[in-house]
């Protein structure tokens, strides 16, 4: 049985997805916009959520905007901009009540959609451009957003080590652009970007709820449509420098805890055959709290709250991630150097590999519970350009033998320490 | 005996099952046929707040080291052989806990093995065993999570606002306790308040997701007529008297962050409700703040254009049997000049009235906002049973919302704000 109906097609030169389930009492409704993260376009990009949210053009305004999402029984309203793998992600979701369960409603759909289709193709514009200084506002909105990363220090220091270890690298490229790159933005170079993005990016269309997938197909595809003018050919992607050794960052800040990040290169993406193995490997390292960092960071030794791995999937980054005191960090990465050898090592068990597989296929069947969860599982086979539907993802994890993981902790390579440390000590 | 209720919600289209046990244990299940997941809260009616009580068998008050009910939280999942994380493992489960000022839950989520999973949540959670080694070891580990709040400026704001609001009840002390406080902690301390306040009778389980109710209900009334418990008497607890004026007025401290914060907090005049009064004024409070302060509101657009705030700006109403608070915050480059239009703002609504039609959009949208919170099991479960111990059934929410009315909204507006009641925290750089 598949573990979710869902049906695909490309119409109007948009890729649209429905997935009708009774599972929820709302309508989620996602748009997702792709294309090549790069630091030419990357600011102006992290910007049209900011501009866009301002207004449309029959409610040219946030209040008059917000209005219509609170006469739309509270309808949920977000937008955002981040990066998978080397794509620039633009994301709008629009989360509505089903009308089923209110009494002598029968149009929450249809205007849903509609305000929905206007947020992103009928903003709010003035003389074929936006609005000056609304732009130059949010400018200043974004330039907050892009200073506040520092503000939580675990982010920070996530962000510092994806910018050190990449360094010269696409993926280096932060979602939320650049401070020094706002100064030359205004209402006519930002929508003459945003033109261009809705005709050249890829455009997938995600609808989840309790509805007759005919009628919505209908809805949808009169209400959704463009010309693509795809984009040219990407330059070729910069190899990357080999390093002998690991490169070390430390830096210090008026802070109680030092924050240990480890970044590590798996040579392994979502289109690999190896991403299987690699899931699994995460899951024995320090993915769950069961695995090596928790019981041996945490538990044995007592020098750390919170102890963790987790892979980015699309760019093959495997990140450690734990907080501690400063004067105890080496002891701290000592300890989970061993944890990585032990497993290069193949000391794990069978059973350990059983539980492990089945504590990530539980979780990915978790995730087919929540509106949001299920349409960022799907969105992964776009971006990974891999068709890996949930069921065929489980069936591989549950192949994965002792020998894959061996030979995936094989290839991965340590790259990149960075700590932000306390002022005292060490 | 008490019999097993069927209760069905033809409007949200819900059907739960309730029983109380006989050894007091309430037992909530809302059994759905489609969804892969199951998932299951067992929540005793205790917090960081309860600090000063009698001990069960005991005449006298004591008062705990701060920080006690989050550590045996913490200590519950040890056993003398074992780690409870990896028994849950073996059947692909994912457990979980916390501890709020006046809560302590246990849950997992999982997608097989459902009744395995529940009679280990209940098994470990009333089979405690605390060692002076085990404990000795978690204070490290415990300290760590402190030092991890200490460096989260919003914890800090927020914990920062709490404490200026209220003066003697211990809402003002962090639900973790201190790196010092921490070190008091004995294994006795854990036994007497782990006997004290997990008994039964002072706790709720509510198991959601995709099993068969029958069964269900059959293996907790088996798994708990296997356990002996002492004679149920509630736990006497003993809350400080607390004035309606706030604590301090203002305070400011300095750490490393990008732009200054600031948070104004209103202790609420209606202190100590429960049951429907308490669900009618939680909703009037959250009604009113979106009206005002949610990104349709007139106070948020006029903040915004004046570039007061930006997009860390939040509000928040926490209404409890013990407390009730609110909260409105940002990042700001001018805190003082935030504050002063807060503060008028708030001074205005005094005199302020809304009409039926703008009352009927505000309606509007705590329905549909009520109706997308019921498509999480974790959130219905948690929330069902946060209102369960105010004496509140969460699933009754849309029809009390229903007879709401705009009066009602009124006259709470007309004796919302009080300047004695107000307090502002900022942290700058």
């Amino acid at each position: 049985m598949a573990l979710l109906k869902t049906e695909s097609f490309v119409q109007n030169d948009i890729r649209f997805h429905l997935l009708p389930t009774d599972r929820y009492k709302t309508i989620t409704v996602v748009a997702k916009l792709k294309s090549p993260l790069s630091r030419e376009t990357a600011t102006m990009r992290a910007l049209i959520p900011f501009v866009l949210k301002q207004g449309t053009a029959s409610f040219p305004s946030e209040q008059k905007l917000r209005k219509r999402l609170d006469e739309l029984y509270g309808a949920k309203f977000e937008i955002d901009c981040n990066k998978k793998g080397t794509n620039h992600i633009l994301h709008v979701q629009l989360e509505f009540a089903n009308e089923k369960f209110i009494p002598n409603e029968s149009e929450i759909t249809n205007e849903g959609l509609k305000l929905l289709w206007e947020i992103i193709f009928r903003p709010h514009i003035k003389n074929d451009q936006f609005i000056d200084e609304i732009v130059a506002r949010e400018k200043r909105q974004l330039e907050n957003k892009i200073n506040s990363l520092y503000d939580n220090k675990i982010a920070y220091a996530n962000e510092r080590l994806v910018e050190e270890m990449y360094k010269g690298e696409p993926y280096a490229v932060k979602a939320d652009g650049y401070i020094e790159d706002l100064r030359d933005i205004d209402g006519k170079s930002l929508y003459d970007y945003y033109k261009r993005a809705l005709t050249e990016d890829d455009i997938d269309i995600y609808v989840l709820g309790d509805f007759s997938p005919n009628e919505m197909k209908e809805k949808l595809t009169a209400l959704f449509s463009r010309k693509q003018a795809k984009r040219e050919a990407e330059v070729a992607k910069m190899a990357r420098k080999k390093r002998n050794e690991a490169n070390k960052i430390v830096e210090r800040d008026n802070i109680s805890q030092a924050k240990l990040h480890i970044g590590y290169r798996t040579n392994c993406t979502y289109k690999d055959d190896g991403y299987f193995a690699l899931q699994v490997f995460n899951g024995l390292y320090g993915g769950f709290p069961i695995s090596r960092l928790f019981m041996n960071v945490r538990e044995k030794h007592s020098l750390a709250y919170y102890v963790a791995s987790r892979i980015e999937s699309h760019v093959g980054l495997l990140v450690v991630y734990s907080g501690v005191e400063t004067a105890k960090y080496e002891r701290a990465y000592q300890i989970i150097e061993e944890q990585f050898t032990d497993l290069k090592n193949g000391h794990f068990t069978e059973d350990e590999l059983t539980h492990v597989k089945k504590l990530i296929t539980s979780s990915i069947k978790e995730t087919l519970d929540h509106p949001t969860g299920t349409i960022e599982l799907l969105y992964q086979q776009i971006v990974g350009e891999r068709e890996l539907p949930p069921e065929t993802l489980i069936e591989n994890i549950n192949r994965v033998k002792k020998e894959d993981v061996i030979a995936i902790a094989e290839q991965i390579e340590l790259d990149t320490i960075y700590v932000l440390a306390s002022e005292e000590g060490e | 005996m008490n019999k097993v209720e069927k209760l069905h919600y033809a409007q949200i289209q819900e059907t739960l099952f309730k029983k109380t046990l006989p050894n007091g244990l309430t037992v909530f299940l809302l059994p759905k046929a489609n969804v892969t997941k199951s998932y299951a809260i067992f929540m005793t009616n205790y917090g960081s707040m309860h600090r000063t009580f009698v001990p069960i068998g005991k005449n006298e008050l004591v008062t705990v080291p701060d920080g006690i009910a989050h550590f045996l939280e913490h200590k519950l999942f040890e056993k003398e052989d074992r780690d409870v994380f990896s028994d849950f493992m073996k059947y692909g489960a994912s457990p979980n806990a916390y501890t709020s000022f006046t809560k302590t839950a246990y849950l997992f989520s999982a997608t097989d093995n459902v009744k395995e999973n529940v009679e280990l949540l209940l098994d470990f959670v009333q089979d405690p065993y605390f060692s002076e080694a085990s404990v000795e070891k978690e204070k490290g580990i415990i300290a760590q999570e402190i030092k991890m709040y200490d460096d989260e400026p919003n914890w800090r704001s927020y914990m920062g606002t709490v404490k200026n609001m209220y003066v003697n009840l211990p809402i003002n002390i962090d639900i973790a306790g201190t790196v010092d406080s921490i070190q008091q902690i004995t294994k006795e301390d854990l036994y007497m308040c782990y006997n004290t306040f997990y008994h039964p009778a002072n706790m709720a389980l509510f198991v959601a997701g995709n099993f068969d109710a029958a069964e269900m209900l059959e293996l907790i009334e088996q798994n708990q007529a296997e356990k002996t418990f002492p004679e149920a008497k509630p736990p006497e607890v003993k809350f400080p008297y607390e004035p309606e004026k706030v604590n301090a007025q203002k305070e400011t401290i300095k750490l490393p962050v990008s732009l200054p914060k600031l948070s104004l907090g209103i202790k609420e005049k209606k202190q100590q409700l429960k049951g429907e009064v308490l669900l009618r004024q939680d909703l009037i409070q959250q009604m009113i703040l979106d009206h005002l302060f949610s990104k349709s509101g007139a106070y948020y657009k006029e903040l915004y254009e004046k570039e007061l705030i930006d997009d860390s700006f939040d509000y928040s109403t926490t209404v409890e049997t013990l407390f009730n608070f609110t909260l409105i915050s940002s990042d700001t480059e001018d805190p003082e000049r935030l504050e002063n239009e807060l503060k008028e703002m708030l001074e205005k609504t005094k005199s302020l009235t809304i009409d039926e039609a703008t009352f009927s959009i505000m309606k509007k949208r705590k329905m549909g906002e009520y109706l997308r919170s019921l498509n999480s099991l974790e959130r219905i479960a948690n929330e069902y049973l946060h209102y369960h111990f105010a004496e509140i059934d969460y699933f009754h929410a849309i029809s009390i919302l229903d007879t709401l009315t705009v009066d009602e909204l009124n006259e709470h507006l007309a004796e919302w704000i009080s300047e004695d009641r107000l307090t502002t925290f900022v942290i700058t750089i």
